[in-house]
């Protein structure tokens, strides 16, 4: 996998068919990131986990936290990692102790541990690191578009009128691969810096 | 399913609009609406917060706008865009996410000369400095850099004379420099060249000119490409540090490689408001569908109109860099091998006053301050455009008194030639 620049079908593969989310580093605190790609996946339709032993006892949209993965009392199609990326690992490694195994490992936009992303794949999950899921269900469904933002995707199909807690179509005519050559020339220079 | 990527004239007619979701209108409709109703207060709170896509008021943003800043990010390879009501408009709220009073810019010396008046006079007034540089010698940008750089502008192809930049020489002194490139691309058109392509990190338009084409419409678009990294060192706090408007939010941290769209959006036009109308973006997005087609034939007249000018026994010099002799033929070929644009200038052997008399004397070309229309224009820099600049800046940005500037329109080459013949002999 590269993980330099996904695939469109790669990321819409998995937004189409998870359903569950455990996201670790939620926070209720309403400025913050976390908070609201938490609650537009929820309003997506996404069955949301909090993830956070700093809160446990609250609610972030009427769902309890958890104070680790191990806590949820159902399977996970997917865990979204909201946390700097020298602590990914260790949830990497507890998400591998779950059983059954989650389907996806997905690491926050400024997130990216590639030797977690190994291990996790080599246990046969798929894995997306730098990358914020509501961008690019926004994206692919071109509902983002609304802020000036490139979905790269055309469609000559009248769209549905967006409303709360409803699913939109991802399926819309990817072009480009997942990112602008400009992001992978950005991603090159970082490279080259570092 | 295939994804595959379409071509330019493709993204020219379908980026950013679909079917109207309401009813289903295929042309976008013009949502002449200063304001957009709220599901519920949870809802305007999450749109005010930045927690949610939508509408709110014209000034931040609107559906027919929306479009239009798909379709230009998508046509220069941009993460997104953001338009506004002018060039002059893109200028300034670029600039005001990168700069505090004491900071500067370097600019190429060869600019519209309404450019070289907004950074000499109105960003002065700001604290915000400009350092020229002559984008025919590269070492000159570097000799400008210094500690309170804070970006680098320069034009694709430059005006007045059609001068074609080494984009990519001097995108390697702002890396060096670790400041953005910013490149304004309107004389070229995304159709011409994608400066992102060659290592820009913000383009803006004004979209008056040969996007919209029409010579109909004012507007102005900024476009991200998403390759600067605005927190590597805390030298953009607009973009860094969490944002007291925002409740604390850090636009970088938020939106990632589309950053520095929103920041001007939320940020830069929200607070100083030259918001472009959506008539405005209608009639723009209208004419971006025949971008290709027109800008095509703009070049392919402008080159006949300088090969008859360069043999013309009352004209002393052409510069148009479609000319094989021309000193900037080789960056044409290089950066716009499709063709040099429709923007160039020539000299005439009688001086200032043949200038006033070649103006006076044409009949298809009209005589006004703008380019990139359909139809043919014509304008004595000397004593208009630049004529707020003494005489050594007008021959610097390359408005001597004996330059004529032309932009060569769409219609038939043959008048266009008789026209620019019959007065020259008048």
């Amino acid at each position: 996998m590269n993980h330099d620049a996904y695939d469109d079908n790669y990321i819409r593969s998995i937004l189409n068919n998870v359903k569950s989310i455990a996201m670790v580093g939620a926070s209720p605190v309403n400025v913050r990131p976390s908070y609201f790609a938490f609650k537009y996946l929820a309003q997506r339709g996404y069955d949301m986990i909090p993830v956070n032993p700093g809160h446990v006892g609250k609610a972030l949209m009427g769902k309890p936290f958890v104070a680790s993965l191990a806590d949820i009392d159902r399977p996970i199609d997917m865990i979204d990692i909201f946390r700097n990326s020298s602590h990914i690992m260790p949830v990497v490694e507890e998400a591998l102790k779950l059983s059954p195994l989650p389907k996806v490992i997905w690491m926050q936009l400024g997130a990216r541990d590639d030797a977690a992303a190994e291990k996790a794949e080599s246990a046969g999950l798929k894995v997306v690191m730098n990358r914020c899921p509501k961008i690019e269900y926004g994206r692919l469904s071109s509902e983002i578009s609304w802020m000036g933002v490139n979905s790269r995707t055309l469609s000559s199909k009248r769209a549905p009128i967006p409303t709360q807690g409803m699913r939109l179509s991802l399926n819309r005519t990817s072009f480009g691969g997942g990112q602008t050559a400009a992001s992978d020339r950005a991603a090159k220079n970082k490279t080259e810096t570092t | 399913m295939t994804d595959r990527l379409p071509g330019f004239s493709t993204l020219a007619v379908h980026a950013g609009a679909q079917p109207d979701p309401t009813t289903g209108a295929r042309a976008t409709p013009i949502y002449q609406t200063t304001s957009f109703v709220f599901n519920d207060a949870d809802h305007a709170a999450s749109l005010f917060g930045l927690q949610a896509f939508g509408n709110i008021y014209t000034r931040i943003g609107s559906p027919t706008n929306a479009v239009l800043e798909e379709r230009v990010a998508a046509l220069e390879g941009g993460t997104a865009a953001l338009a506004v009501a002018s060039g002059h408009a893109a200028q300034l709220v670029v600039l005001q996410q990168l700069l505090k009073p004491g900071d500067e810019i370097i600019a190429a010396r060869k600019l519209y000369g309404g450019s070289i008046n907004q950074f000499t006079h109105a960003f002065k007034a700001f604290g915000w400095n400009v350092a020229w540089a002559d984008p025919d010698e590269i070492e000159s940008f570097e000799r400008a850099v210094t500690p309170h750089t804070k970006a680098i502008f320069i034009e694709s192809i430059a005006n007045p004379a059609g001068s074609i930049t080494d984009i990519e020489a001097i995108a390697a002194v702002a890396r060096k420099a670790g400041v953005p490139l910013i490149v304004d691309n309107t004389l070229a058109s995304p159709y011409l060249i994608k400066p992102i392509d060659h290592g820009a990190d913000i383009v803006v338009h004004s979209l008056t000119k040969f996007l919209g084409g029409h010579g109909n419409s004012l507007g102005g678009i900024i476009v991200d490409a998403g390759t600067f990294d605005w927190s590597k060192d805390n030298k953009y706090p607009m973009l860094s540090e969490p944002r007291p408007e925002y409740h604390g939010i850090r636009i970088q941290e938020t939106f990632g490689n589309f950053a520095f769209a929103i920041a001007c959006r939320v940020l830069g036009l929200r607070d100083l408001g030259p918001a472009l109308s959506p008539f405005n973006a209608f009639m723009i997005l209208t004419g971006i569908e025949t971008l290709p087609l027109r800008m095509q034939k703009h070049c392919d007249n402008a080159k006949a109109v300088a090969e008859f000018l360069s043999t013309h026994p009352a004209v002393s010099a052409v510069n148009y860099a479609g000319l094989p002799g021309d000193k900037y033929n080789a960056l044409q070929r290089k950066y716009a091998p499709k063709g040099a644009g429709a923007v160039f200038t020539f000299s005439l052997k009688g001086g200032y006053d043949a200038g006033v008399n070649l103006v006076s004397n044409l009949k298809l070309f009209s005589h006004l301050a703008n380019v990139g229309d359909t139809r043919s224009l014509v304008i004595h820099p000397a004593s208009t455009t630049h004529s707020q600049l003494d005489d050594a800046a007008k021959v610097k940005s390359g408005a001597a008194p004996e330059v004529v500037r032309l932009s060569i329109g769409i219609e038939d080459k043959e008048d266009l030639i008789a026209d620019l013949d019959q007065a020259l002999r008048a």
